[in-house]
């Protein structure tokens, strides 16, 4: 009896789960083993039209004589880069209709003229004619003729479907003397993001965890950088930033703060000046950086806000006591309370801003040294239509990830649950 | 008399008194004023003199009649400094000066004269800087964003700095913006699209996700651990590595352009966090009253939605609106997807407006407001469900 319910109790699992499931695999799963594939085979965007054999067919009458017309099939490979196997063709004809001299390669029966018209090259074409008459010598309608469509089809090699692969993209992506930089970059703004991001995270947590005046009014506002769209909120800081009438430029020159606006998201460099030491400071990077942070703190926000609430009031009671002042309260019992959940902040945060294209393509398109891993992606398969080569860094975007998985799980996996 | 006390008071309240008139005066700038400079020091002088007379008056007078008189007298010093300023500017510094004196109320002498009081006054002043501060940094570009869309192009690039609205123009003239965006470039139409796929992603989600989460968080099956951990191992892949094998495969199938391919695959990458987030729920729910539906004659369709649903109405909330602003907001998978204007979402319409470089600031902003505004709008009235799903789903963004 239990063995049976078991068994009902299991098909019951896979049947709820099974939509859930497929989905997932066609959509998530599928892709991640897919860009492996693809990564090993030259493609362009190009090829991954599948060519296809068309046709458009005019009807045309015959001068002096109303029971004979001329069809005109254009034909054509859809395709300028691949041939075309086996093409067939089919049409139909109104009843009491019939070809003249029909080509060799065709075939009437039945009101059907079939035809096959073997391999068709790449960028192909051919004004393929036929001429037909009435039976009982009756004048034909066009437009009987015409509301018939063609049918073709032939075979091709997909692209994507065969088995020649080269490890050329691969070997584009490492031996590129960019890529040590385009590393670079990624950790930089990946690091810097989520650092910056957990630290104002946590003033604004601790903030918000005192008693004053609009104290809800604030926490709902404090959401809002997260909450709005990327790309509205991309925009509007791109033209508060924006060195001809941009807000922020306008104002700093406006209050002598700098004499000539700063390209703020177009200038790779700033040189700075220090106790005769030259700085050169990623100035679009930075910039881009203080985005992700404003955009992102909310997050670390309303994680270290929850846990700030969960630590038990006794111990600052305690501290009270022994007339310990609110910095040495926060060094002394909240950081130690939330150092567990900053890490594995740190760690999700971290993954995610690794994988970050939209702030960044939206505010710089990867230019002035901001181009990272996933914005390399996109220019590699979109820019450069170079599928085969965005395939490739994904995969290595996909390594670098698994890395940093196995690093969390191990370190702080278990721990996860417990918080 | 405890003189570090006294002079941290003195100075932290000063340049908190300075910073916030700055900040009001930047404002003030971008409302059409023409100032050019900011004079800090000037104003940290006539602050520090405000805080001392405050600060040893003390409690010797009544408190309204005292904070009224200083604010009006600093008030005309003030305007003094900053000359050919409208009554509207100095009405700001007044009510800034009544608020700040009205804080100092409590740091009188006898209040300074408390043990490690020096630590609390900084820590509480930094308080005060954090809520400038904060507020400043996230409404800044929201205010920026509001007011430019209702300027002209020709008076933005005459004062770039000049965001003041001309009332004095007719109603058309000023959201001209607005309905050159939803005549000239469809804008109705987008929002219609956006709120269509995000609904719909909502609606697919919850239909896949609810009996998937039940069947994890209450049946017994193989692999079930396996599949517990792979959700949120999945959850961590990013769209970036997902689009080029989509989009190969969606143009050789034909969903490219297409509405349905987007409600596809955002559901596919809401669904785990949703089973992730419903499971957690359902778990809470005790398994007694399942039982007694067992009893009842019910199969696990009938559990799930006489028992289940009803019961976890606040989850299946967070989980809906999560993933309803998630598709509102999404950008990277419609700008791969979508090109034909047809089948824009509004996030994928103002990207593409961006395309044409002579396309006038304030349309950009017209259309980010039109589309912040929506999600804004349900995030702070559905504040306390999209922050449980927020806080849940947090790992991801």
């Amino acid at each position: 009896m239990s063995t049976s319910l078991s068994k009902i109790e299991k098909r019951t699992a896979y049947t709820l789960l099974l939509p859930a499931v497929c989905l997932v695999f066609a959509i998530i799963l599928f892709p991640i083993f897919a860009n492996v594939w693809i990564s090993f085979k030259e493609v362009g965007l190009k090829d991954i039209r599948i060519p296809e054999p068309r046709a458009k067919k005019i009807v045309k009458n015959i001068q002096d004589s109303n029971f004979e017309l001329k069809i005109i099939y254009k034909l054509r490979n859809s395709s300028l880069i691949q041939d075309i196997r086996e093409v067939r063709f089919s049409d139909k004809l109104p009843k009491n209709i019939e070809p003249v001299n029909l080509d060799k390669r065709c075939k009437f029966n039945s009101q059907k003229i079939k035809c096959f018209f073997g391999n068709w090259e790449a960028g192909y074409r051919e004004n393929f004619e036929i001429f037909v008459k009435d039976v009982n010598n009756n004048a034909i309608n066009n437009n009987d003729i015409k509301s018939y469509n063609p049918d073709l089809n032939g075979k091709s090699n997909n692209i994507l479907l065969t088995t020649d692969f080269t490890l050329k993209n691969f070997k584009k992506v490492f031996m590129n003397n960019n890529f040590f930089e385009l590393l670079m970059t990624t950790f930089y703004f990946t690091f810097f993001g989520t650092l910056g991001a957990i630290l104002l995270g946590i003033f604004a947590a601790q903030l918000v965890n005192q008693k004053f005046y609009g104290r809800t009014f604030m926490r709902s506002i404090l959401l809002f950088p997260y909450v709005g769209p990327v790309v509205a909120l991309a925009y509007t800081w791109t033209l508060l930033l924006d060195p001809n009438s941009g807000t922020i430029n306008s104002l700093l020159v406006n209050y002598g703060v700098i004499e000539k606006p700063i390209n703020l998201l177009g200038q790779k460099y700033l040189i700075i000046n220090i106790l005769g030491f030259e700085f050169k400071l990623r100035l679009a990077l930075t910039t881009v950086i203080f985005f992700e942070i404003w955009r992102y703190f909310p997050l670390a926000f309303l994680f270290i806000l929850a846990r700030l609430q969960a630590i038990p009031r006794d111990l600052y009671e305690a501290a009270d006591v022994d007339g310990a002042g609110p910095f040495r309260k926060f060094f002394y019992i909240t950081l130690p309370q939330i150092t567990a959940i900053l890490s594995i902040l740190f760690m999700i945060r971290f993954i995610w801003n690794f994988n970050k294209f939209e702030d960044i393509f939206l505010l710089t398109g990867g230019a002035s040294g901001t181009l990272t891993l996933p914005i390399s992606v996109y220019q590699q398969g979109f820019a450069i239509s170079n599928i085969g080569m965005g395939s490739a860094v994904s995969i290595v975007i996909v390594l670098l990830l698994i890395i940093f998985m196995i690093i969390y799980f191990k370190l702080i996996g278990k721990k996860a649950n417990e918080i | 008399m405890k003189f570090k006390s006294l002079i941290i008071t003195l100075l932290a309240s000063s340049i908190f008194l300075t910073i916030i008139i700055c900040i009001w005066k930047i404002l003030a700038t971008l409302q059409g004023l023409s100032f050019t400079n900011l004079n800090f020091n000037l104003n940290l002088l006539l602050s520090l003199g405000l805080v001392i007379t405050c600060v040893f008056i003390g409690k010797k007078f009544n408190h309204n009649l005292k904070i009224f008189i200083l604010s009006l007298s600093f008030t005309i010093l003030y305007t003094f400094l900053n000359e050919n300023s409208p009554m509207w500017f100095s009405a700001g510094i007044f009510l800034l000066i009544l608020f700040f004196t009205n804080k100092l109320k409590k740091y009188d002498l006898k209040y300074l004269n408390q043990d490690f009081i020096s630590e609390k006054i900084v820590f509480e002043f930094l308080s005060l800087f954090a809520i400038v501060f904060f507020a400043l940094i996230i409404l800044f570009p929201f205010y920026i964003m509001f007011v430019t869309s209702f300027k002209t192009q020709t008076a933005l690039l005459i004062n770039p700095i000049d965001l003041s609205i001309d009332f004095s123009k007719n109603i058309f003239e000023i959201f001209k913006s607005y309905f050159v965006i939803f005549k000239t470039y469809d804008f109705g139409k987008y929002i219609l699209t956006s709120s269509y796929v995000s609904v719909g992603t909502v609606l697919i989600t919850l239909l896949f996700a609810i009996p998937a989460a039940y069947a994890v968080a209450r049946l017994n099956f193989f692999g079930k651990t396996f599949l517990s951990t792979s959700i949120l191992i999945i959850y961590m892949f990013p769209a970036i590595v997902l689009v080029i094998p989509l989009y190969t495969v969606f143009s050789q199938l034909g969903l490219r352009n297409s509405v349905e391919g987007l409600l596809i695959v955002y559901t596919a990458t809401t669904l785990p966090v949703a089973i992730y987030m419903l499971q957690g729920y359902f778990k809470s729910i005790p398994k007694e009253i399942e039982e007694a539906g067992l009893i009842d004659g019910q199969n696990w369709f009938g559990i799930i939605i006489k028992i289940i649903i009803p019961l976890s109405l606040p989850a299946i909330a967070s989980v809906s609106l999560y993933v309803f602003m998630i598709a509102w907001n999404e950008f990277l998978f419609s700008l791969m997807f979508l090109d034909n204007p047809k089948t824009f979402t509004l996030s994928r319409a103002i990207n593409h407006l961006t395309g044409d470089a002579e396309t006038p600031r304030q349309y950009l902003m017209a259309g980010s407001v039109v589309v912040t505004l929506p999600i804004l709008l349900i995030f702070i009235y559905f504040e306390k469900y999209l922050v449980s799903g927020l806080t849940a789903g947090s790992v991801k963004g």
